[in-house]
Formats: structure tokens, sequence, C-alpha cells
């Protein structure tokens, strides 16, 4: 009787395991093809770049190439050589990217820095206000921008120019660099300035002497979300400049547009790598860090 | 002189940064909304000429064709990024050991240009070499998926490739709210002997309310502005028929000469997200008020 009961329980047991070892395999048979699912354009951008273009007439998006060439990475990069009219080609818009995106992270992140500190460690009246005033740049469609934007750049006499695009994105860029600052200082207790301040420093001195050497994690998080948005960036881009002050995103998309004669996907999906490869080595490096910039700055008050 | 620059030094430092976004933000949109009713063709007039452009606009059948497109592009990204979010969120959260591979796996979209985005989908969705062909090669014959260079269905594909670069994010928000869930919650529903799908259904999901209101007004903020990728992937074709209004907007002011609808258009993107965001900030912070 009772060893008839035993065995019972061992028979729910054992079927209950396996029911939990069946669950944990759909578990991860989902989370592989979820995977699959985001791998897949990345693979077939890089596998497309190394085929040539015979390959690719014959073979599909998954299929191997037969030996990988990097010949239309060159193209991509560098172009055929040569005097063609048509052959764009991305390394001096890399450089214009690059040249681009340094000075405007730079600059944005050190008033944000700047404001954040101000606004939290220094409180006057009306900072929160002057705060909401800030952050309501975050949101604005700049759609609502790009005509007089375009007309001040023309006054100015940088339209079609680097310094017109770091001007564009520094100034877009404050109202998040504010907020992320702004955010990470109001966690920072208030009595280790109230210390630094008996001890009669100012405000520069506090700044740079007691905030400053903690602040490398929002710093970090801060300069990569600029990076990853400056160097993203379409809209500015082609709105504000063309020809030869293009920045990358402007030039990827001239290039897979204007094709002299024959579509070549190889240096299309080449061309499209390059211009992904700065912000996913940023990824890849600082995951985390781009994460919580994108949770913090997507809308938080 | 001293003790007064002393003093407001904190002002004086934020002013510059104040001063810029006074005029490049609120300057500009002012700018923008008063152009919207003027006569401006290719060079802004300012003769007052009433709601005249507003009334232009809403009676452009492109302008009502890239309205209907944003529609339909935004429902289909909500809903589905909403639902691939809180699936994954979900299946991630049952204490896997590659979590954080997966993590990376299922996020690095994100930080892709939606210009490199639109680039590989476009040959992707090829209709001829690209996924159609790779089907036929497996097998399915009669496999046709010409979505690209079809009217009806165009908008489509801007779906497709926008979900594939923004799902991930709504995973990782969903993620770090479940993460901020109280184990305790869990662990007595089980005793009470709760399913773990009732759990999710029944206690956790209701739980992240804000975490669904975040993921969904940041989603509808992609998706108001979404211009890039319509340029890379379809350029708004054929013809017009993935039209959205940042494209409407940008052709209008750069290449029609017509910035006076052209900032009618932005006046209506303006408003649009307004009513979106502020009553959400606006309950953001008095949740945040009722918690500290």
């Amino acid at each position: 009787m009772q060893t008839l009961e035993f065995q019972n329980i061992k028979k729910i047991e054992r079927s209950a395991t396996r029911k939990r070892i069946f669950f944990r395999w759909l578990l991860f048979l989902m989370l592989g093809l979820f995977a699959l699912y985001y791998i897949a354009p990345l693979y077939v951008m890089i596998v497309t770049s190394l085929k040539t273009m015979e390959e690719i007439r014959q073979g599909n998006l998954m299929s191997l190439p037969g030996e990988i060439i990097f010949d239309s990475w060159k193209t991509a990069w560098s172009g055929r050589g040569g005097i063609d009219a048509g052959n764009v080609f991305l390394r001096p818009f890399f450089w214009n990217s690059l040249k681009m995106v340094v000075p405007a992270v730079a600059i944005s992140t050190f008033f944000g820095a700047m404001n954040g500190y101000a606004l939290t460690k220094w409180r006057f009246k009306g900072d929160n206000l002057l705060f909401l005033a800030f952050l309501f740049g975050c949101f604005i469609p700049y759609q609502a921008i790009l005509l007089p934007m375009s007309r001040t750049l023309g006054i100015l006499g940088i339209s079609n120019s680097i310094s017109g695009l770091v001007l564009v994105h520094t100034v877009y860029g404050l109202s998040f660099t504010t907020l992320f600052f702004r955010n990470y200082y109001i966690s920072i207790p208030d009595e280790m300035i109230k210390a630094a301040r008996i001890d009669g420093a100012g405000f520069f001195k506090i700044f740079f002497k007691v905030l400053l050497p903690i602040s490398s994690p929002i710093i970090v998080v801060t300069v990569i979300w600029q990076f990853t948005n400056i160097w993203n960036d379409f809209l500015f881009g082609s709105s504000f400049s063309f020809g030869e002050a293009a920045p990358i995103q402007v030039a990827l998309n001239n290039m897979v547009l204007t094709s002299t004669s024959v579509k070549e996907y190889n240096v299309d999906m080449a061309a499209a790598f390059i211009a992904g490869i700065p912000t996913l080595i940023v990824y890849v490096l600082a995951g985390k860090y781009f994460i919580r910039g994108l949770t913090a700055g997507s809308v938080k008050g | 002189m001293f003790y007064w620059l002393q003093k407001n030094l904190p002002k004086i430092v934020i002013a510059p940064s104040f001063a810029v976004i006074l005029w490049f933000v609120y300057g500009f949109v002012l700018w923008t909304f008063y152009i919207s009713l003027t006569k401006s063709k290719m060079l802004p007039r300012y003769e007052f000429w009433g709601i005249n452009q507003h009334i232009r606009l809403w009676s452009n059948p492109r302008w009502f064709n890239a309205v209907e497109n944003l529609i339909i592009f935004t429902v289909l990204f909500v809903i589905i990024c909403l639902l691939i979010g809180i699936i994954l969120s979900i299946l991630l959260d049952q204490k896997i050991r590659a979590e954080g591979f997966l993590r990376t796996v299922y996020l690095y979209p994100m930080a892709l240009s939606f210009i490199v985005t639109g680039t590989a989908w476009k040959w992707i969705l090829n209709p001829t070499m690209g996924i159609e062909k790779l089907f036929t090669d497996w097998g399915f014959t009669n496999f046709t998926f010409d979505w690209l260079v079809n009217r009806d269905m165009s908008i489509y594909t801007i779906v497709i490739a926008a979900v594939w670069q923004s799902s991930g994010f709504v995973m990782a928000l969903f993620l770090a709210g479940l993460r901020s869930i109280d184990d305790e919650i869990v662990k007595a529903a089980k005793i009470d002997g709760a399913s773990l799908y009732s759990i999710y259904i029944t206690i956790i999901l209701p739980m992240m309310r804000p975490v669904f209101m975040s993921s969904i007004v940041i989603l509808l903020h992609i998706s108001i502005k979404s211009y890039d990728l319509v340029i890379a992937l379809t350029a708004g074709g054929p013809g017009i028929s993935s039209d959205m209004p940042a494209v409407f907007m940008t052709q209008m002011a750069f290449h029609r000469s017509q910035i006076g609808l052209a900032s009618a258009s932005a006046v209506m993107m303006f408003l649009t997200v307004l009513a979106i965001v502020v009553p959400y900030l606006y309950s953001e912070l008095r949740r945040q008020d009722a918690n500290s």
C-alpha cells in the first residue's frame, strides 16, 4: 500500500520535472529564435559585403561567400580610384562626422554638467521652472525648428559647413545633457557641497574638486548618448549640408541612392556597416552606459 | 561687486545655455508658428494671412495620405513593439544564464542609425534578390514578397524595420520594471497555487503601468518623428504610398518652396507631440511628488 503511494508520488514528481525541462527547452528555443531575428540583418549585411556581385546574383541572402574578399569594403571606403562623377565613397564623410561629433559632444557635455550643477547645488528661485524650460527641448519634433535654423545658419554664414552642424547639435543636445547631469547631481547629498563651502571653496572650485571626480559614470552616459545621437543623425545633416560638408549618414544614403550603372549591393552593405561600426563598438564596449542613457534620456522628469 | 558676482554666479553660468534654449527652441517654434500664418512660399513673408495655410494643408490629399500612413504605422509599431518587448522581458526574467549576452543581442539595433537599418532592410526586402529569393531557394517556389515596391504594402515594410530596431528597447524598459518588483509577491502567489502565466497576467503586468506609459510615450514620439527610416527604405514611395508627415514637411520646406505650408505641417506635428508629452510629464511629476 505504502509503496504504491510512494511510487505515485515519484511518478508525479518525475512528470513535473519532465514538464519543467520541457518548458526550459521551450524557453531557450524562443529566446534563440528571437536572437536569430535580431542577428539576421547584421549577418546578411556582413555576408553580402564579402561577396562578389556574381555570387550575390547566384546565391541568396543567407548563402556564404566562396572566398572572403574585402574589395567592396575598399570601394565603399575609398572609391575605385580614377575620376568618376558618380563615385561616392565614405572616407571624407567619415572624417566629417568625426570632426562634427567631437566638438559637439564636448561642448554640450560641458555646459550640461555646469547647468546640472548650478540647478541642483546652488538652488535659486525658479530653478525648477528653468529646468522644465530646458526639458521641453528634449521633446520638440525638430521639424518645428528646421526652417528658422536653416535661415539662421545662412545669416551666420555657416550653412553647409561642419561648424554649422556642430552648432546645431550642441544647441539641441543641451536639453539632454542638462537633464542627465541634473538628475545625477540631485541624488548627491548636499552635505558634501556644504562642507566644501564652509572651507571657503567657491562655485568652480567645488565643481572641479568635489563633483567632477565623482561624475565619471554620468559623463560616460552623456558622452555615449550624445555621440550615438549625433553620429546617427540624418535630419540635420541632410537639411543643413550637402556635397562635401555632409556627415556620414547623408553620404551613405546618397551612395545607396545614386547608382551609376549596376546596383552594387555588396558595396552598399559594406558602406552601411562602416557607417554603423563606431556606434556598434561603443555599444559593445559600454552597453551598460548606453542603456542607462536610453532609459534616462527617453522621457524622465 | 565681487559679492554680487559670487552670489549670482550659478545664474550667470546657466544664462548662456538658457538664452540659447530660449532662442533656438522657443523662439524658433514661435517663428514657425507665425510663418504658418503667412503666405510665405520660397522666402518668409510676414504679412498675416490667417489660418489659410492650415486650411490648405488639411485639404491637401498628400498630407491626408501622410497622416493616414502615420496612423497605420503608429498603431502597428506601438502594438508590435510592446508585444515583442513584453514577451522578451518575461522570457529573460526566468533566471537565464546567458541573459547578459541575449540582452546585448536584442538591443544592439538601437545603436545603429535609421539610415543603416533602412539600407540593410532595403536589401533584405529586395523584391527579386532578397527574402523572396531566399524562400524560393528553400523550396517555396511560389513565394513572392514585393512589399517594397507595392503601393498597398510599402508602409508595412517601414513597420518591419522600425520594429526590428526599437522593440529591444521596450524589452529593456520592461526588464528593468520587472526587476524592481518585489520577489515576495510572486512567491506568495505561487504558494497560493497560482500558475506562472496567471501571476504575470493578473499581478505583475498590472503593476507595470508606469512602464507601459513611458514605453508608449517613447514609441509614439519615435513614430511621429520618423523620417530617416522612410527616406532610407522607401523614400516615401512608390509614389507617395509610404509618405509620412515628417517627410512631407521637409519636402515642402526644401524642395517645393512652400515654407508656409511646411510650417503648418510642422505645427501639426509639434501640437501632436505636445498633446502626448505634456499630460505624461504632468502625471510623471505628480507621481514623483507623491512618492517623495
